[in-house]
């Protein structure tokens, strides 16, 4: 078996530490010239003390047959300086600024609803219980923006047969923290807290359905969702919920939030479909992040691209009314 | 304040005013846009679209607040100009980096999607006010239909506003900052309206 060092990763794709701080070097600049009589905000943002990437672990990983190969990975510093995570803000800077304020350890995960008795995960054993993958994988905003990233994890499937499901469970509800201490964005947004998000049972045993500890070789930055999240590369990122603290086997398709908040643009499903528009925008292309504006532009793939592996779950819906 | 230090004061509002244009094309050759260029862009655009309004908004209520700011109405026309002109900006990266120049997406999506319908109209207001802007217009149009027409500005202001919140997610309240900034602005100019009527009654039954 190959072990992946991290160090395997080519440098060229890290940012440097001081790079990464002299950004700020830059918008401290910006703001000196006066631009901003309006960016009061801005110099909010210089001000706060705890900014930028946090302390993360190195992980041992293995490559994954289920990689997307012949893609470049967005680079880091894009990775975790435009997120959404309004638990932080919600502006695309926010969660670098904010997230700091998320205490990863300790952390657990409660298991419950239809299953043979409950259970609570702690992180750590978590992480241990199967071999880290690193999954390159495409991510695609239903805001019409796409990146690339290496996550680190292992399929969903397998931690489900940890969880020993009831027959009865069709169902997945993830949860993601909802405290105001450190989450006092929380307050300043119109939805439906905790974030709540869910998967069918077949969808969330597809091995694409990835348990996600780390990026590019190390433990996921607080603002990409500490420090176990989902990701479900085929459909739109907001599906797949940060920072979990509860994962429940329920009989009924459960509440999402985003869903919730706008029913008419945001489907239970939001599979990645470029020939369905979200009612304000269309879906047919996306904006390469980290890419000069002028060639920013590509086309959107039904399922992201992922259709080989997922499509059949779908075969015989209407995907304008399930979208 | 005297014609010329008004004049020399124009010397350095007009550059000011392009601070913002200027640090995009800055950040574009220097590779600093952020992440998402694209949406920096548009972002940035059309906030200084919104700010330019309503700083030319703004100009008549300060005035009234003094009579030793009567010179600023020498500014609006200029302050006016340039919403105009990143309007005209942010409707470029629509159809330039959005749309690719595609007409027949564009006007489908004018139809469809209502913030880009509110847009449009808000751009519309702006393209016939800044279309109307001269003095020859003023003179051929008549002061009274000429004022009539640059109305069109709280139109253009409130479209821009209505078209900020059609964009933004449900439950993002973000613009409310410049949805307070037009109010204030429409009440100070309904209340002084109110006034005169009230002033003007007493003066027709004093005669």
């Amino acid at each position: 078996m190959l072990i992946r060092k991290p160090s395997d990763i080519p440098s060229s794709e890290i940012t440097s530490k001081s790079d990464y701080m002299n950004r700020r070097k830059f918008m401290t600049g910006a703001a000196a010239l006066g631009v901003a009589a309006f960016g009061a905000d801005r110099l909010k943002d210089i001000a706060s003390p705890g900014e930028g990437v946090h302390a993360t672990e190195k992980l041992a990983t293995i490559p994954s047959k289920y990689s997307t190969t012949g893609v470049a990975p967005t680079s880091f510093q894009d990775i975790t300086t435009y997120n959404n995570f309004y638990e932080f803000g919600t502006d695309k800077s926010d969660p670098s600024h904010n997230a700091w304020r998320l205490k990863t350890s300790p952390w657990s995960v409660k298991v419950d609803g239809e299953v043979k008795s409950k259970k609570v995960f702690d992180i750590d054993a978590l992480m241990k219980t199967h071999p880290l993958e690193e999954r390159v994988y495409r991510h695609r905003c239903v805001e019409a923006w796409s990146m690339v990233i290496p996550w680190v994890g292992y399929s969903f499937s397998e931690f489900i047969q940890q969880c020993e499901p009831l027959s009865s469970a069709r169902y997945v509800q993830f949860l993601s923290l909802d405290n105001l201490q450190e989450e006092p964005w929380i307050r300043t947004v119109d939805l439906h807290w905790p974030y709540s998000e869910g998967l069918r049972m077949d969808e969330a045993m597809n091995p694409l359905t990835l348990l996600t500890f780390g990026l590019y070789g190390q433990t996921l930055p607080n603002q990409d969702g500490a420090p176990v999240r989902i990701v479900l590369p085929w459909k739109y990122g907001f599906k797949s919920a940060k920072s979990l603290v509860e994962i429940r086997f329920v009989k009924n398709q459960p509440r999402t939030t985003w869903n919730e908040s706008a029913p008419n643009e945001y489907g239970f499903y939001s599979n990645v479909n470029p020939n369905v528009d979200h009612p304000r925008w269309s879906q047919k292309y996306e904006r390469i992040i980290g890419a000069p504006f002028w060639k920013a532009r590509q086309p959107t793939l039904m399922f992201n691209g992922y259709g080989d592996q997922v499509a059949s779950m779908y075969q015989g819906m209407d995907l304008r009314k399930d979208f | 304040m005297s014609n010329r230090s008004i004049v020399a004061l124009k010397f350095v509002v007009f550059p000011a005013c392009l601070i913002p244009l200027a640090v995009l094309v800055y950040q574009g050759f220097t590779n600093s846009l952020g992440p998402d260029p694209v949406a920096t862009i548009t972002h940035t655009t059309g906030f200084w679209t919104l700010y330019f309004l309503l700083i030319s908004l703004a100009v008549t209520p300060v005035r009234r607040l003094s009579r030793r700011l009567a010179w600023l109405i020498r500014f609006r026309r200029m302050l006016g100009l340039f919403a105009f002109f990143y309007a005209m900006l942010h409707l470029t990266t629509w159809v330039w980096l959005y749309s690719n120049f595609d007409v027949h997406e564009m006007v489908h999506d004018i139809g469809k999607r209502p913030f880009i319908t509110m847009g449009m109209l808000g751009w519309t207001c702006l393209f016939l006010l800044a279309a109307t802007s001269t003095t020859w217009s003023i003179r051929k149009l008549g002061g009274k239909r000429w004022t009539m027409l640059h109305r069109l500005a709280y139109v253009a202001a409130t479209a821009g506003v209505i078209h900020y919140w059609w964009i933004v997610k449900t439950g993002v309240r973000t613009p409310w900052k410049v949805t307070v900034v037009l109010a204030v602005l429409l009440l100070a100019r309904a209340l002084w309206w109110a006034k005169e009527a009230v002033s003007k009654k007493k003066v027709a039954v004093t005669a």
